[in-house]
């Protein structure tokens, strides 16, 4: 069934430049951690006030950094999010400031900084366009929530051809055919959905997560980091013990549109157990 | 590479995944095991002859099938020398073609032991046909539908509410079709162990097209049917409208791969597809995806979704199902846009010439056929062109009343001319569309 995984590692295969998200979660891995990966929108609530709260991010113990591109129709995220993303657009919001955000929070952080998108956006400017841009911009790759390895010819070539990382998502219920192509086709790491729902703050831990994680490992996956519903320090150390890393979105947004960016450094510390010297 | 015989068979039950290079699966991987579980579900159902005759069983029983197909000799009259006939799909139980699609799915959906359905719709046709078949089955239902089309169909959701369905307003986005599905995506990526997904039209991720046009092919195989026995030859033309293009690829089926019927779809012009108002997904749009499918977007350079516009609930949808793209890029239909006001126009044309209220869909494709067939003038002698008036409009009645001023306080004024300026700003109320028409 696993005989789809690719044994060479995709990130191998890259030209020039190592997978900077591999080597990110490899560090935490070093110092006995899994990795912490935070997620904020891009030009929320405004560009200057978004990447001051991702630098906060960075400097308070976060491995990677997700920059989420607001889009019209974002079938994944919850209501949080979604409100969020939302008034980012409705202050005319245009594409090429991700850019912008990414390079500043490069220049400023040593964390690997990802894009998450929907496809339409990468779409319309064209795959290599987009992947030509944002390494340009000193991104680590990007995070494609609505793209299935079936569709993602394309992507594959462009990213391979600038270096990024590509991260596709495997679900609770994706079989261990598709797991074993998920696995295959991503580079940087692989993540795994933690429920079956969009995103947004949970009370519990789903134990679909380590199902899910097991599934990708078991399918060659050297990284799988999870995301969905972690909103808690608690969740963050139960997930670390078997994950490579864990994903946080919802909970920083919602404290990034209540305290400002000293709120997203709070939590964060909070959430990486950094406050406490981990 | 479905069809065996390729030549004879170019079009005819074409297979997904891919129209072309549209089409596809543009969806979250948490779903990908339902579609599948959809698709295979699909697969065996249509060799089943238990399920088949249910198929047909509950058109007949149910729905009223065969829908009748009616010459409408006075409509035709006002507009040039060609026939027009009209496939009856109003006449369906719930009032419109979606039924044929929505039974079939529920079947379905009872066939992988599910036990809830969602939908979305716009005009609340989808919407009040899901809750239909619901109730008839027994089964949960939520119906998404974007607040700005509650408002403009608080008549369908009463009746979704009567049915025992759920309706959920929408607040986000647009606040109409495209916002109630990406709720309804949202619920089903969290609820699909249990519940079914009852996609509207022929747009979505592979199996959607595919399946919700075979669903409704029986309105084109009855068509060409009944003209065969009506005229003893095939039409010269057959004609819908064109939103996802459920109706549309229903009756375009029956015909798709006979060169000598000219297929046309019409699309939502909205105030004129100059203005940018519109749903001209086709005439101005650009490949792109959405809701799981590769087709003609609108957007804007971003890639982000422009709103569209309609008068229309059920056609304000800023893509287009897949097979209809690549039917576009092939030529082997041709997909024009029709304004509000063309629209109106021959709303009112049918329900004065011929008794018949059709749904603001519909008329669309009424509007169209009347463009096309004064356009043909005196070559349109004796030809044939059906329209598949896929809905009735009492659903429409209130927004009508708006229109032509016949509301209390409204002066009771139809079709006037000021009336028409004032909605379009267009000083001639002719329909003359000058822009983007592909003919």
């Amino acid at each position: 069934m696993s005989t789809e995984a690719t044994p060479a590692e995709p990130s191998t295969q890259a030209p020039e430049t190592a997978s900077r998200t591999a080597e990110a979660i490899e560090a935490a891995r070093a110092q006995g951690r899994a990795a912490f990966i935070g997620y904020l929108p891009a030009g929320y609530p405004d560009k200057e006030t978004s990447i001051a709260a991702a630098i906060e991010l960075a400097r308070n113990g976060a491995d990677v950094i997700e920059i989420g591109v607001p889009y019209s129709d974002p079938v994944m995220d919850g209501p949080v999010i979604q409100q969020a993303t939302t008034e980012v657009l409705a202050r005319g919001f245009r594409l090429p400031e991700v850019f912008e955000i990414v390079a500043a929070v490069v220049e400023a952080t040593d964390a690997a900084v990802l894009v998450m998108t929907y496809y339409n956006l990468i779409d319309r400017m064209g795959a290599e366009e987009f992947a030509r841009r944002l390494a340009e911009a000193g991104g680590a790759g990007a995070i494609t929530p609505d793209l299935i390895p079936d569709e993602a010819g394309e992507w594959i070539a462009a990213t391979e051809k600038h270096g990024l990382d590509r991260v596709f998502l495997t679900a609770p219920t994706s079989s261990p055919e598709r797991v074993a192509q998920i696995v295959s086709a991503s580079r940087g790491f692989v993540y795994g959905v933690s429920v079956m729902g969009v995103t947004g703050a949970r009370d519990q831990v789903s134990d679909a997560a380590e199902r899910v994680v097991n599934a990708a490992r078991s399918a060659g996956a050297e990284r799988v980091c999870v995301g969905l519903g972690v909103s808690t320090r608690a969740h963050v150390e139960e997930i670390g013990r078997y994950a490579d890393g864990v994903i946080v979105g919802t909970a920083l947004v919602a404290a990034l549109r209540d305290g400002g960016p000293s709120a997203v450094a709070a939590l964060t510390a909070e959430l990486t157990g950094a406050e406490t010297g981990r | 590479m479905s069809a065996p015989a390729e030549e004879t068979q170019k079009y005819r039950d074409h297979e997904g995944p891919y129209f072309g290079s549209f089409g596809g699966r543009w969806m979250p991987e948490s779903l990908v095991a339902a579609l599948d579980e959809v698709e295979q579900t699909f697969r065996e159902a249509k060799e089943d002859p238990e399920f088949l005759a249910e198929v047909y069983r509950l058109g007949r029983d149910y729905t009223g099938r065969p829908s009748l197909l009616t010459e409408v000799k006075r409509f035709a009259a006002e507009a040039g020398p060609a026939r027009i006939f009209l496939k009856r799909e109003d006449l369906n139980h719930t009032g419109s073609h979606k039924i044929n699609n929505v039974l079939g799915q529920a079947l379905l959906a009872k066939r992988m032991g599910k036990t809830r359905l969602i939908a979305e719709t716009g005009a609340g046709q989808h919407g009040v046909a899901t809750a239909t078949a619901a109730a008839l089955m027994g089964m949960d239902c939520v119906v998404y539908m974007g607040s700005e089309d509650t408002r403009r169909q608080a008549l369908n959701v009463a009746r979704m509410r009567l049915l025992g369905a759920e309706v959920v307003p929408v607040d986000h986005g647009a606040k109409t079709l495209k916002d109630a599905i990406n709720e309804a995506l949202r619920d089903w990526v969290a609820s699909v162990e249990h519940t079914h997904y009852l996609l509207g039209t022929v747009a979505g991720p592979h199996p959607f097209p595919e399946m919700v046009r075979w669903f409704h092919q029986v309105i084109g195989d009855e068509t060409r049917e009944q003209i065969l026995t009506m005229e003893g030859r095939l039409p010269d033309a057959v004609a819908a409208c064109v939103g996802g293009g459920s109706n549309a690829m229903g009756l375009f089926h029956g015909f798709l791969d006979d060169p000598e019927v000219a297929l046309y779809g019409f699309e939502a012009g909205g105030d004129g597809v100059e203005t940018g108002r519109h749903a001209s997904a086709i005439t101005l749009g650009r490949s792109g995806v959405l809701h799981g499918a590769r087709s003609f977007l609108m957007q804007d350079e971003d890639g982000q979704t422009v709103d569209s516009h309609s008068i229309s609930a059920g056609l304000d949808y800023p893509s287009v199902g897949p097979e209809h793209a690549y039917l576009a890029e092939t030529g082997r239909a041709i997909y024009e846009p029709v304004t509000d006001a063309e629209c109106m126009a021959s709303f009112e044309m049918l329900c004065r010439t011929e008794g018949i209220i059709p749904a603001i869909e519909s008329a669309h494709a009424l509007a169209g056929v009347a463009r096309l067939s004064r356009k043909w003038g005196a070559e349109g002698e004796g030809k044939i062109i059906i329209i598949n008036l896929s809905g009735r409009g009492d659903k429409d009645v209130e927004t009508a009343a708006e229109w032509f001023r016949m509301l209390p306080g409204q002066e009771n004024d139809p079709v006037a001319e000021t009336e028409t300026a004032e909605k379009t700003g267009d000083e001639s109320p002719s329909p003359a569309p000058e822009t983007g028409v592909q003919s």
